[in-house]
């Protein structure tokens, strides 16, 4: 397979957490880390070793105290906040442990969120929204709200939505935490097809071995360092 | 995110609590109701004032015997009464003025069948119908051939007509007069109260002339009560009460520095000060009821901030998926302009059908200020949820 392009690269990455009336609080040290496209890859480590900050900073939800964030060759720490909000929207996906659905919401208007902020008509919206429902095998729940739905199927939802726009990467931070592990088992089956299929780049936090050997890449954090990258061991 | 997706997303985050959505709205209601219902008031309370001013006539001016106050020494009035027919008929000839009606009058016991009624009796020319503006309902004025002959007729006032002859038509009926027999040639429209609160409807008319020679007859000859004039036009009152005072001072024989021997009574300027009473009493209501409305504001202002610590995980999660944070501040101020506005076009309805008397123009304004208030009120608490960090907002529980 010939080298795939660089999607994002981090060096000298560090975050901070000021504290009142003490002295910061160091979260990650200087990381250096690159990914390329359609790359699978687990971050594991243990509580508090940062990775949840990494994905955090990945995902252009935070900025960092230091270093430099390439994403498709643009620098992005430092940029304003509106121009974050639209990276988000066009270029990351996002599945969270607790699917952080609107409540009171359909499963297609959650869907369709990401859709709004970039703009399509409400009409086209829809449309695409239950494609992507059906998609992950969700198409004849398109109108139930996420307590009506199975944690599961609430996660898939919230895959669904994070194809929404079609990203170049889809951030996961403990995906499968809430599942139990057949239904895990499903969902890390989704994530291995979109990235085979359609060659999404995933990067998935997770403390479990038995998911992140779903990853063809590991990258291990202990205090706030890499102190591992390379293959998933077996 | 286009601008037409919002009331979408507004009106369904405002379904979500019906309940606190209902009440916040309430202070809209009371606010823009009690606002449109005050301006309503206020506009009647004008409204009534504006039509005691057309009752009276424009342009008029009082003409009465004896001297201001100002003047220090002051005769009684009509003791001396210094205001004559002649000096009507001299003010007839100024070039400012548009009509003269000298008058004379006196209060008399009236008596019909078995009824009596005391008013007062005011011996006029035709003029005077003419100049106050005062059609009869009923049979005709006094003519100018009455006023020659000094006949014996009596043109009945509105209260008048009904206290001594109840439903009946009083037109050719007699009437007695102090013990002298009347007859009655016409009944006179109803003016309604003065600006002072007297009834002008409590009144009878005679010619002048028989009001002075056989009714109640002259100390003074030639003497009248007042003159009722009136000036051609609004722009010239002050030349006209100019001229008055020249031509009067002229004949009275007054010297330069001598005070006047009469009083020449504005007539405008008594409406225009119960115009401004009303004007301020519309300005105090309109202020009272505005207090309403801001107070209503702050309740959005302050459901909208619970509202906004409430949902901060929304926030996050909207961030997340690439809200910006004009769209959070668009979506957040949208939700408060509709509670306001809505909550006004109750309020609105409400003050309506509260008010007697409303014109398009309160309900319009006050539909304006309602969204006005929504903005003003809501920017606050939408800029609060529009500077929350994605991270931030997506961990709070």
């Amino acid at each position: 397979m010939a080298a795939a392009a660089e999607l994002l690269r981090v060096s000298r990455l560090s975050k901070h957490y000021d504290v009142p009336g003490g002295d910061p609080v160091p979260v990650l040290h200087e990381v250096d880390l690159s990914v390329a496209a359609g790359e699978f890859l687990a971050i594991m480590g243990p509580s508090g070793s940062g990775k949840s900050t990494f994905m955090n900073l990945l995902g252009c939800l935070d900025a960092p105290t230091a270093g430099e964030y390439w994403l498709q060759g643009r620098n992005v720490a430092g940029l304003a906040p509106d121009e974050l909000a639209a990276l988000r929207n066009r270029l990351i996906g996002f599945v969270f442990q607790g699917f952080n659905l609107l409540r009171r919401v359909s499963a297609i208007d959650n869907v369709a969120l990401p859709l709004l902020y970039a703009g399509i008509p409400r009409a086209a919206r829809r449309a695409r929204a239950q494609v992507l429902l059906d998609q992950v095998g969700l198409g004849s729940r398109a109108a139930a709200l996420p307590n009506q739905l199975s944690g599961g199927q609430q996660q898939r939802v919230a895959i669904a939505r994070a194809l929404a726009c079609e990203p170049a990467l889809i951030l996961a931070d403990e995906p499968t935490g809430n599942l139990d592990t057949h239904t895990s088992q499903e969902i890390m089956g989704l994530f291995t097809r979109l990235n085979l299929e359609r060659g999404i780049t995933i990067a998935l936090v997770t403390h479990e071995a038995d998911v992140a050997r779903y990853a063809r890449r590991l990258v291990r954090f202990v205090d706030g360092r890499v102190v591992h990258d390379g293959e998933v061991t077996p | 995110m286009k601008l037409r997706a919002l009331p979408g997303e507004a009106w369904r985050a405002m379904g979500l609590n019906r309940l606190r959505t209902g009440l916040t709205m309430l202070g809209m209601v009371i606010g823009v109701g009690a606002v449109v219902l005050m301006l309503a008031v206020g506009d009647g309370a004008r409204h009534t004032v504006n039509e005691q001013i057309q009752a009276m006539g424009s342009n008029l001016f009082i003409i009465l015997s004896g001297a201001s106050t100002s003047a220090g020494v002051r005769m009684g009035a009509g003791s001396r009464p210094t205001i004559t027919v002649g000096d009507a008929e001299a003010l007839e000839k100024l070039p400012t003025l548009d009509g003269v009606a000298p008058v004379q009058f006196q209060t008399a016991q009236l008596a019909h069948a078995g009824s009596n009624w005391s008013t007062t009796v005011r011996g006029v020319t035709p003029d005077y119908f003419r100049l106050r503006e005062w059609a009869i309902d009923s049979g005709q004025g006094i003519s100018d051939a009455e006023v020659r002959s000094a006949a014996r007729v009596a043109v009945l006032g509105r209260v008048v007509a009904k206290e001594l002859f109840g439903t009946d038509d009083p037109v050719g009926k007699s009437v007695r007069i102090g013990n002298q027999p009347f007859t009655v040639v016409g009944v006179a429209e109803e003016k309604g109260q003065s600006l002072s609160g007297s009834d002008q409807d409590d009144i009878v008319f005679v010619p002048l002339t028989t009001a002075q020679g056989k009714l109640f007859g002259v100390s003074f000859p030639g003497t009248v009560t007042s003159i009722t004039v009136r000036a051609k036009s609004s722009e010239l009152m002050e030349d006209a009460e100019a001229d008055i005072r020249q031509t009067l001072r002229q004949r009275h024989r007054l010297k330069p520095g001598q005070p006047d021997d009469f009083t020449v009574r504005n007539l405008a300027s008594t409406a225009e000060t119960a115009a401004t009473t009303a004007r301020v009493l519309t300005v105090m209501l309109g202020t009272i009821a505005s207090i309403s409305l801001i107070v209503g504001g702050i309740g959005i202002m302050n459901i909208m901030l619970v509202s906004v610590t409430e949902r901060t995980r929304e926030i996050g999660i909207r961030m997340a998926v690439g809200a910006r944070r004009r769209d959070i501040l668009l979506q957040f101020l949208l939700e408060a302009v509709l509670i306001c506005t809505i909550g006004g076009l109750a309020g609105v309805a409400l003050g309506v059908a509260g008010a007697w008397a409303v014109y398009e123009f309160a309900g319009m304004t006050t539909f304006v200020f309602s969204a006005a208030t929504g903005i003003f009120f809501g920017y606050y608490p939408a800029h609060q949820a529009a500077r929350l960090q994605p991270v931030e907002a997506l961990r709070y529980e």
